[in-house]
C-alpha cells in the first residue's frame, strides 16, 4: 500500500526566513526518487517537510500543500505524530538509541505504538532485521548495544528501525554521506530491494549514487545567494542525467559548479 | 605554599613541556600552579586527619558503643555517647528530600530543555538557580515561622490514615523531620534541577529526530531519547544533592525540635542530625573531652558526605566514558 | 532477494493521519500538564519567601539607622538600633575570606587547565570535588580543631574566614577552570609562536581572555559564602557591638545577627531578624545576579 506524494506551491521557513521557494512535485508509489543540487539548496529542508519534521525546529514552518494520497499532511485536524509513523525518515548520520540493544532499537517505534507481545515484537525485528539485509550479521547478538556495530550497520539498523513500524514512505537523507564505499553499497542495494515494496525518497550530494538507485531525479537549485532554494527540474533519471531540459541542471551534473 | 615540591614535581615531568622554558619567571608560575593544586590535597587530608586526630581520644573514652548506642550523655568526667539516632535522623531526613525533590527538579530541567519557549527557557532556568541563592538561614526561618502552619494539617491527615506505621505516627512536635525534609527538597531542588538540566540539554538532537521520525508524541521522544541519555547524569545530580542535604545545618537547626521525649521513628517527631546536633552543642565545644565527641559526630558526617559525592563522582565519570 | 517475501516489509494498511491514538495523545498532553506544573511548584516557595521577607522585613531597611547603626544597648523588647555591625562583620569576612581564597583557586584552576598531567592532576581534582560537598559545619569544626584545640587561639572573625575559604575554594576552583578551557588554544599557540615564555602567556593571554568568567566565579563564591551559618555558630560568636578587628573580639555577622534574635517573642526583636534576612538576601542575589549578568555578557561578546 505504499502511496503517493504530490506537493503543490510550498514554501519553508525558517522564521521569517525562506528557505525553499514554490516547489510543485509528484512522487509515485514504488519508485525511488532522488533529491540532487548543491549543498544549502534546500533540498534536505524539503525532504524534512514531507514528514513535518521540519516543525521540529524553532520557528520551522510551510506554506503551500504536501497530499499523501490525496490527503494533506497539513491539514489542521492532522496529527503530525501520525504523519511522521507514516512516512518514516532515515537521517544523515547513523543514530540508533545508544542506551538500547540492537532488538530494543528495532522495537522502538512498535513499542511506542504500544505493541507490548513478545512474540509479535520478536517477529517484527527479525523481519525488519532481515529487510535491511542485516539479520545475518546481528542475530547472534541482538542484546548487544546498537552503538557496538559498524557505521554501515549502523545506518542498516536504522532503515530496519524505520521500516518497522511499517511506514508508507520512506524519506532518507543523504543516509550514505557518513558511510565508506562498502557499506554504500550495501544500502544502495537495499535501497533497490525496498522500492518494490515503498515510495522511497531520498537526497543525495552523490550525483552517481542518485543515477545508480532513483528512477525519477530532482534538481535544486539557489536562484542567487541568499535566495531561497527551488526546484529547478524534475524528470526520469536516465533524462535528467543524458539530456536535462534545464541549463543549469546540466552544468551542475557535468561538474561546472556546486 | 610549597613551591619547591611544585617545581620538582614539574622538573620530573619526562616528556616536559616545550612551551615551559627553564626561565625563573616559569619556574615560579608553575610552582605556584602546582603548589596550588598541591595544597587542596594537603587541605583535604588535613581535613580527615584533624578530625580523626580529635576525634579518636573522645571515642577510646567513649563508655558507650558509639554505633549502636542511643545515648548522648557528655560531660567533662564522663563520655557516654553513640550515633544510632543522629544517623537515622540526618539520612531519613535527607532521603525524604531527596524523594519529594527529584522528581520535581527532573520535570523542571525537562520543562526548561524541552517544553519552554526558547526564549523565555534561560529566565526561567534563572528562576530555578535563585533559589540557590536564598541562604539557609533564611529558609529555616520560613520553614518554622510560615511554612508550618500550612504542613501541620498534611502531617495531621496522614498520621490519621497511615499512623499505624511507625514512619507517620502522630505529630508531637511542633517542629517536625517531616516539614524539615520540605524544606530540605526545596534547598536541593535547584542543585539536582541544574545538572540535570546540562545532561538532558546535551541529548544530541539526532536521537531526538530518530524518536520523532518513528513517530513518537513530544513525551515519547523524551522517554525514547532524552531520559535514557541523561540518566547517569540525574542520578549523580541526585546524589550531590543528597550530599547537600546531609550535611545542611542551620535550616534544619531551626526547624526540627530537639526530641523531647523517646525516639520515635515518625517523619514528624523531633530530632537531631549530626549538623543541628553540632550546632546546638556549639557552645560544649570549649571543653576538649567534650569537643571530641562532637568531632566524632562532625567526622562521621564527613565520611557519608565523602562516600555519597565520591559515587556521584564515579557515575558521572562512567558516563563520561560512555558518551564519547 | 529471498528475504523479501511479501508480508516481511510491506507497509501497513494506510493507518488515518488524523486519529492519532487517544492514550498516546492523552499521556502526552499529561506530560505537559505535568512539567508546567513542576515549575509552578518550583517557583513558588521562591515566590513565598521573599514575599515574606519583603513583607516582614523591609520596612526596617527604608530607615536609615538600620544602615548606620549597631544593635549595642538594644533588647529584644525596643524598637531601634541597625544592622551595620552585622553588615560591615559580613562584608569584612567575605571580603578577607576572598582574599585568600581567590589566588589559590585560580592558580589551582591553572594547575588543572595548562600544567596539570597524570595522577597528580587527576587527585587534585578529585579533591576539589570533594571539597565542593565538605559540609560548611565539617569546614567550621575542621578549622576549630586546628585553631582552637590545637594552637589554643581566641574565636575571632579569621578563623571564621578561614573555615569559608574552605567552602569558596571549590566554586572559584571550577568556574575558573571551565573559563581556562574556553580560552583557544590558538591563542596560547600564537603567543608561544612569537617567543612569549608561557607563564607570561598564561598571565597576559589566557587570564584576561577569560576575566570576566573568573569574576563570575568569584561572585558566586561570595554569594555562597556569605548566606552561611554554621561556621559563624562554631567560630564566629555574635556581638551586638561593631567590631572590624578580626582577630581580636566577637564580631557579629548578619547570619548570627538572625539566628541570635530568631528564638525572641518580642517584635521588635523579630521585625530585625526578617530585616537582617532581608538584608543578607538583597546581598547575596545581587552578587549572584551580577556574576550572572557578568557571565552573560562575557558569553555575547565571545
Amino acid at each position: 500500500m505504499a502511496q503517493r506524494i504530490d506537493v503543490k506551491d510550498l514554501n519553508v521557513y525558517y522564521s521569517s526566513f525562506k528557505a525553499v521557494e514554490g516547489v510543485s512535485m509528484a512522487v509515485d508509489p514504488r519508485t525511488v526518487t532522488a533529491f540532487i543540487g548543491p549543498s544549502g539548496c534546500g533540498k534536505s529542508t524539503f525532504l524534512r517537510t514531507l514528514n513535518r519534521m521540519h516543525e521540529v525546529i524553532p520557528g520551522g514552518r510551510v506554506e503551500g500543500s504536501v497530499q499523501l494520497n490525496g490527503r494533506d499532511l497539513y491539514a489542521k485536524e492532522v496529527d503530525p505524530v501520525a504523519v511522521r509513523r507514516t512516512v518514516g525518515m532515515v537521517f544523515q548520520r547513523p543514530n540508533p538509541f545508544p542506551t538500547m540493544s540492537i532488538f530494543d532499537n528495532v522495537a522502538a517505534g512498535l513499542r511506542l505504538n504500544g505493541e507490548k507481545r513478545k512474540k509479535v515484537l520478536a517477529e517484527r525485528v527479525e523481519k525488519s532485521l532481515r529487510g535491511a539485509n542485516l539479520w545475518n550479521e546481528v542475530k547472534d547478538r541482538l542484546a548487544k548495544p546498537g552503538a557496538g556495530l559498524s557505521g554501515g550497520q549502523q545506518q542498516r539498523l536504522c532503515i530496519a528501525r524505520a521500516i518497522a513500524v511499517q511506514p508508507q514512505v520512506l524519506l532518507m537523507d543523504e543516509p550514505c554521506s557518513a558511510l565508506d564505499p562498502i557499506s554504500t553499497m550495501a544500502v544502495e542495494d537495499l535501497i533497490n530491494e525496498l522500492k518494490t515494496e515503498y515510495t522511497i525518497v531520498i537526497v543525495t550530494h552523490n550525483m552517481q549514487q542518485a543515477a545508480r538507485v532513483s528512477d525519477r531525479t530532482a534538481f535544486f537549485n539557489l536562484a542567487a545567494t541568499g535566495k531561497p532554494g527551488r526546484l529547478v527540474e524534475i524528470n526520469d533519471t536516465d533524462k535528467i542525467f543524458s539530456n536535462p531540459t534545464e541549463k543549469a541542471t546540466e552544468d551542475y551534473i557535468s561538474g561546472r559548479f556546486g | 605554599m610549597s613551591t619547591i615540591t611544585g617545581h620538582s614535581e614539574l622538573d620530573a615531568e619526562p616528556s616536559g613541556d616545550s612551551a615551559s622554558t627553564g626561565r625563573r619567571g616559569d619556574r615560579i608560575f608553575s610552582g605556584l600552579a602546582t603548589g596550588s593544586g598541591i595544597f587542596i590535597i594537603v587541605l583535604v587530608v588535613a581535613v580527615a586527619v584533624f578530625l580523626l586526630s580529635q576525634a579518636i581520644p573522645a571515642l577510646l573514652d567513649n563508655k558507650a558503643n558509639f554505633l549502636l548506642d542511643r545515648v548522648w550523655e557528655v560531660n567533662d568526667s564522663e563520655l557516654r555517647f553513640g550515633i544510632p539516632d543522629l544517623l537515622y535522623v540526618t539520612v531519613v531526613s535527607s532521603l525524604v528530600a531527596m524523594i519529594i525533590a527529584v522528581p520535581i527538579a527532573i520535570l523542571v530541567a525537562l520543562f526548561l530543555t524541552q517544553y519552554a519557549p526558547a526564549r523565555l527557557a534561560a529566565p526561567f532556568g534563572y528562576l530555578v538557580d535563585l533559589l540557590a541563592a536564598v541562604p539557609s538561614i533564611v529558609y529555616g526561618l520560613w520553614g518554622f515561622f510560615v511554612f508550618r502552619e500550612y504542613v501541620e494539617p498534611v502531617q495531621n491527615w496522614l498520621a490519621d490514615y497511615f499512623g499505624w506505621t511507625k514512619l507517620l505516627e502522630e505529630p508531637v512536635s511542633l517542629g517536625t523531620v517531616f516539614l524539615a525534609s520540605i524544606v530540605l527538597a526545596i534547598m536541593i531542588l535547584p542543585i539536582v534541577t541544574a545538572i540535570s538540566r546540562e545532561v538532558f540539554a546535551q541529548t544530541p538532537s539526532t536521537h531526538k529526530e530518530a524518536a520523532l521520525a518513528l513517530g513518537a508524541t513530544r513525551w515519547e521522544m523524551i522517554r525514547t531519547a532524552v531520559i535514557p541519555f541523561g540518566t547517569p547524569g540525574v542520578i549523580s545530580a541526585a546524589m550531590l544533592g543528597l550530599g547537600r542535604a546531609l550535611g545542611e545545618t542551620i535550616a534544619v537547626t531551626i526547624i526540627v525540635s530537639t526530641n523531647p521525649g523517646a525516639f520515635r521513628f515518625s517523619l514528624f517527631s523531633g530530632g537531631e542530625t549530626f549538623a543541628s546536633k553540632i550546632a546546638n552543642n556549639a557552645g560544649e565545644l570549649g571543653s576538649s573531652t567534650k569537643a571530641g565527641a562532637y568531632i566524632a559526630a562532625g567526622l562521621v558526617l564527613f565520611i557519608l558526605t565523602f562516600l555519597v559525592n565520591a559515587a556521584a563522582r564515579i557515575i558521572i565519570e562512567r558516563r563520561k566514558a560512555f558518551s564519547e | 532477494m529471498s528475504a523479501l517475501t511479501q508480508d516481511t516489509l510491506s507497509p501497513a494498511p494506510a493507518s488515518p493521519i488524523d486519529k492519532p491514538s487517544a492514550g498516546r495523545a492523552i499521556k502526552d498532553k499529561l506530560a505537559t500538564v505535568a512539567v508546567w506544573t513542576a515549575f509552578g511548584i518550583a517557583i513558588i516557595p521562591l515566590v513565598w519567601i521573599l514575599y515574606t521577607v519583603v513583607d516582614r522585613g523591609a520596612n526596617l531597611l527604608f530607615d536609615p539607622h538600620w544602615w548606620t547603626n549597631s544593635q549595642r544597648g538594644i533588647v529584644a523588647r525596643v524598637a531601634g538600633g541597625g544592622a551595620y555591625h552585622a553588615i560591615i562583620g559580613t562584608l569584612l569576612q567575605a571580603a578577607v575570606t576572598a582574599i585568600i581564597a581567590v589566588p589559590i583557586a585560580v592558580f589551582t584552576a591553572i594547575y588543572l587547565v595548562e600544567y596539570g598531567r597524570g595522577k597528580l592532576a587527576r587527585t587534585v581534582s578529585f579533591m576539589v570535588d570533594i571539597l565542593t560537598g565538605i559540609p560548611s559545619i565539617v569546614a567550621a569544626l575542621f578549622i576549630y580543631a586546628v585553631w582552637v584545640t590545637t594552637f589554643g587561639l581566641e574565636r575571632v572573625g579569621f578563623a571564621v574566614c578561614l573555615a569559608l575559604v574552605l567552602l569558596m575554594i571549590p566554586v572559584v576552583v571550577r568556574s575558573t577552570e571551565e573559563m581556562l578551557k574556553l580560552v583557544p588554544n590558538e591563542l596560547r599557540e600564537a603567543s608561544y609562536a612569537l617567543g612569549v615564555p608561557k607563564w607570561k602567556t598564561i598571565f597576559k593571554i589566557v587570564l584576561p581572555t577569560s576575566f570576566s568568567g573568573i569574576v563570575t566565579g568569584v561572585l558566586l563564591g561570595l554569594a555562597r559564602i556569605m548566606g552561611e551559618t554554621a561556621p559563624l555558630l562554631i567560630l564566629g560568636p555574635y556581638s551586638k557591638s561593631i567590631n572590624t578587628d578580626l582577630f581580636g573580639g566577637f564580631m557579629a555577622a548578619l547570619p548570627t545577627m538572625i539566628n541570635q534574635d530568631r528564638v525572641e517573642s518580642y517584635d521588635p526583636a523579630l521585625n530585625r531578624v526578617w530585616a537582617a534576612a532581608l538584608t543578607l538576601i538583597v546581598l547575596v542575589m545581587v552578587l549572584n545576579i551580577a556574576g550572572r549578568v557578568i557571565a552573560r555578557r562575557s558569553k555575547v561578546s565571545r
